[in-house]
């Protein structure tokens, strides 16, 4: 008997319409834990680097997490899986909501999507009986009101429902997969899900999910339980409002957004506005979003609600949580009612609510240097927040100007010319980022922006505070109870930082410490994708219930798996590297591994340097950050550096230190 | 004559307002009710439903109550203060008009025991897992009058001795036996 996962994958080959239900096997597991780890194994086996996003032979796969349906609160995200359009590299995106514990009450840990359907059809998974059903009658539908539309044609009220937009449907690179009030946004996986004619997957399941020690596992659920009481009754002293408390950020739940609107970057990332929160604003603020909010809503088996439904006349019900709240507003340089309204429309075409606001942003100030004219975007209003609706709408239609746009800045910019590239100023790996131009060079930051394979900050960032306390009383009162700490050593760093002074940045945290940190807040992330629960719990806030020493036990008792803290971190790494794998195999180097360049005012080259040599070597990859045939012969990966050996990425020898040998293998 | 007896009225209150349609409620339902118990979780299997429609912001969490062969004559939509809730969503029954309150596999009904056990809950698993506090649990002590549980004769008799009156039963019964007498 497996226990927590179901043991079986849905195999569907779209251009055939086959569907095949495929036993999996434990020992992956127990290697790569599941959720991300496996779907990583997955692509690496079958997804060769000359496959290209839009390839039939592209994989999509929506995972639900090892522990998902369990009663492990806040377990309850799919990680979904694919070759991004617009990087080229593995993307992976996460979405919470309740369609992974559906998966898995249907006997499912996976849904692999290969080939394309010849026209636009839907996944219907009722327990076992699995259906490819037609959707042209949903094409051009929102992506919401698809799931809305879906339940009602079959008679399944409880069925959960992912689906694209038009902006997916038209295979735009910033095109999300919306679930209720979920999305799984980032890397143009809508776009791939889109090409592949898929319009939406619909889930019903009503089979049991099995706990290997029962009460063992409960006894862990009910103390996360408990220590989320106390957290949520004792927010963190010293850190903004909004991330004091566990979950997403609490923007549906707090009004205090000083901190970003006075710390972020208005525009196309360009303005930062020091003293924009005025009581003025506040007031103002804090009423729209009171009128708006309807209730504050939460995902499966957690209740944090961290989102919310709003409600504003004249326009349509929807669901919202976290930053979307002021992306749109701060791009266009406009108000929180703008925002929240064409938030409402950027749902429903289902698009990326980081990507989108810039690229509109960015358009619209290429308009304003000459560099893109009206002949260009014939019709565009004068009105300042008419032209981001004029915008959204061209864009998920790849209509005129919107069909450039639609690629996101860096390919955008590349296809305008014209300097328009200047413009593009805020990608890392061609991927937008947070709207954040900073002074000072922030060490740790720099190798989370550098190194991270989800190429997005708030997926590997979290565990260590942002910003030391300005006090030593602070701080100590702060380490006091943060047994989350994987080894004592964290509380020092954090002890001795300082906000100015030779403790602190840019060379304190030290070369050594910013490897550590960055290390540990790196593999709670990775273990949450794996798993499925929502960083939210874990990964994400400060002083989280769950962390490396309680998550050995839940995976021990609740999969039945031996399970301690080394093993865990080990598992981590294996598949941690594997991801890397695909994209080095895929064309990526150390080059790729840095920030935009206007990231920070004050660069320091030597000690950023300094800081990927450190950091490649503590993750076992050589100067080039390719993983080391030592190292990956450690985590049982030979088959990768045999694959590495025979295209050349790595040298075969014991003697000579690996060193790249460039690689033409794959295209960037 | 009754004696007085104890009662302890068991109520699990539900604020409406409070739910967030999170559903812990059915995890830990479904939990508690599995053989052995925690070994598993499935919410169809859950005595505690939510109707859950995050568009028309309807949240209810209901509870199996008994169990009928047949459903109502006349299926039940409540309005209250302009918002429309589900067709018979405030109903408890394990109906077959319905998926709920049954077991998914083999269709027996399912039915709230407040989570009875030895040794006791301090309160039902539903309640112990709702951090929203849209579940309660209230205990409260009634005094009942013991009654004498009547047959279904003397009942009858009862009411036609209150609608005819009881002498003209006594002249009617007499009657009859006369009759029965003569064959």
């Amino acid at each position: 008997m497996r226990y927590a996962e179901t043991g079986f994958n849905l195999e569907i080959d779209l251009t055939r319409g086959s569907i095949e239900r495929v036993a999996t096997d434990p020992k992956e597991t127990e290697l790569y834990l599941g959720g991300l780890g496996t779907n990583a194994k997955i692509l690496w086996d079958r997804v060769p680097p000359e496959v290209e996003a839009f390839s039939p032979d592209n994989l999509l796969i929506f995972a639900a997490g090892l522990l998902c349906g369990t009663p492990a609160t806040g377990c309850n995200r799919t990680i979904v899986s694919t070759i991004s359009p617009q990087t080229k590299l593995m993307a992976f995106s996460m979405m919470g909501g309740f369609w992974a514990p559906e998966l898995k009450y249907a006997g499912y840990d996976k849904v692999i999507f290969r080939g394309k359907s010849p026209s636009l059809v839907y996944l219907w998974i009722n327990n076992d009986k699995v259906e490819i059903r037609d959707a042209s009658h949903l094409q051009g539908k929102g992506a919401v009101e698809t799931g809305e539309l879906i339940r009602q044609e079959l008679n399944e009220p409880k069925a959960q429902v992912a689906a694209i937009g038009l902006a997916g449907e038209n295979r735009v690179y910033f095109a999300s997969i919306e679930q209720g009030h979920s999305s799984a946004s980032r890397g143009g996986i809508g776009a791939v899900m889109g090409d592949k004619g898929l319009k939406a997957i619909a889930v019903r399941g009503t089979g049991d999910i099995n706990i290997a020690r029962p009460d063992e596992f409960l006894e862990l659920c009910n103390e996360v339980l408990e220590y989320i009481k106390i957290r949520e009754e004792k927010p963190i002293p010293g850190v903004m409002p909004i991330l004091a408390r566990l979950g997403s950020p609490q923007e549906m739940k707090i009004h205090d957004e000083k901190w970003h609107t006075e710390s972020f970057m208005w525009g196309n990332s360009r303005h930062r506005r020091r003293d924009f929160w005025t009581e003025e604003v506040e007031k103002e603020w804090t009423e729209t979003m009171e009128n708006a909010q309807k209730r504050l809503i939460s995902c499966y088996n957690c209740s944090l609600e961290c989102a919310a439904t709003i409600s504003i006349p004249g326009i349509p019900t929807y669901m919202m949580k976290c930053f979307s709240k002021l992306t749109f507003t701060m791009a266009a340089m406009s108000d929180l009612d703008f925002g929240l309204k064409i938030a409402q429309r950027a749902t429903e075409y289902g698009v990326d609510a980081f990507s989108t606001p810039q690229v509109m942003a960015f358009a619209l100030e290429l308009y304003e240097n000459g560099i893109l004219t009206d002949n260009d975007m014939p019709g565009l209003p004068p009105d300042n927040e008419e032209r981001f609706y004029w915008l959204l709408d061209r864009i998920v239609r790849r209509e005129g100007i919107g069909d450039v746009l639609a690629n996101g800045t860096y390919w955008a910019a590349k296809e305008i010319g014209k300097g328009a590239e200047e413009y593009a100023h805020n990608n890392i790996k061609k991927h937008e980022q947070m709207p954040l131009k900073l002074s000072m060079l922030n060490p740790i930051y720099f190798l989370m922006y550098s190194t991270g394979e989800k190429i997005n900050i708030t997926q590997i960032e979290g565990q260590f505070p942002q910003m030391p306390f300005p006090t030593r009383e602070e701080r100590e009162e702060f380490v006091k109870d943060w047994f989350q700490v994987p080894d004592e050593k964290f509380k020092q760093y954090f002890l001795d930082w300082e906000l100015r002074g030779e403790n602190s940045f840019p060379y304190y945290p030290t070369v050594e410490m910013c490897c550590d940190i960055v290390d540990w807040q790196e593999r709670m992330h990775y273990i949450d994708d794996a798993l499925g629960m929502c960083a939210g719990l874990s990964s994400f806030p400060l002083k989280p219930p769950y962390h490396i020493h309680n998550y050995p036990k839940f995976i021990s008792s609740g999969a039945g798996i031996d399970m301690d803290e080394a093993r865990l971190t080990q598992a981590v790494k294996r598949y941690r590297t594997l991801v890397r794998a695909v994209n080095i195999r895929r064309g990526m180097r150390r080059k790729d591994d840095k920030p935009p360049e206007n990231h920070w005012k004050k660069r320091f080259p030597e000690l950023e340097k300094k800081l990927l040599d450190e950091y490649y070597k503590l993750k076992g990859w050589n100067n080039e950050g390719i993983p080391t045939k030592e190292s990956l012969h450690e985590l049982g990966l030979d088959y990768v550096s045999e694959d590495f050996i025979k295209r050349g990425i790595l040298e075969d020898s014991e003697d000579i230190p690996s060193k790249e040998i460039s690689s033409n293998t794959a295209q960037k | 004559m009754g004696e007085k007896k104890k009662k302890i009225v068991k109520v699990i209150k539900v604020d409406l307002d409070k739910c967030n349609g999170c559903r812990a409620c059915e995890v830990a339902c479904s939990a508690f009710h599995a053989s052995p118990k925690y070994s598993s979780n499935n919410p169809a299997r859950s005595r505690i439903r939510v109707i859950h429609d995050p568009l028309r912001d309807v949240y209810v969490p209901i509870r199996a109550g008994d169990y009928t062969p047949a459903e109502c004559t006349g299926r039940h939509i409540y309005t209250i203060n302009g918002k429309e809730y589900d067709e018979c969503s405030f109903c408890g029954v394990s109906c077959p008009s319905r998926d709920v309150f049954k077991e998914p596999d083999s269709g027996l009904p399912l039915k709230c025991d407040m989570c009875e056990s030895d040794p006791p809950l301090v309160e039902p698993m539903c309640v112990q897992w709702c951090l929203a506090d849209a579940l309660t649990y209230e205990e409260r002590e009634e005094e009942v009058e013991e009654e004498e549980k009547r047959e279904e004769m003397e009942i009858g008799l009862e009411s036609l001795a209150k609608k005819y009156g009881l002498q003209k039963i006594i002249d009617t019964i007499a009657r009859m036996s006369m009759s029965k007498k003569g064959l």
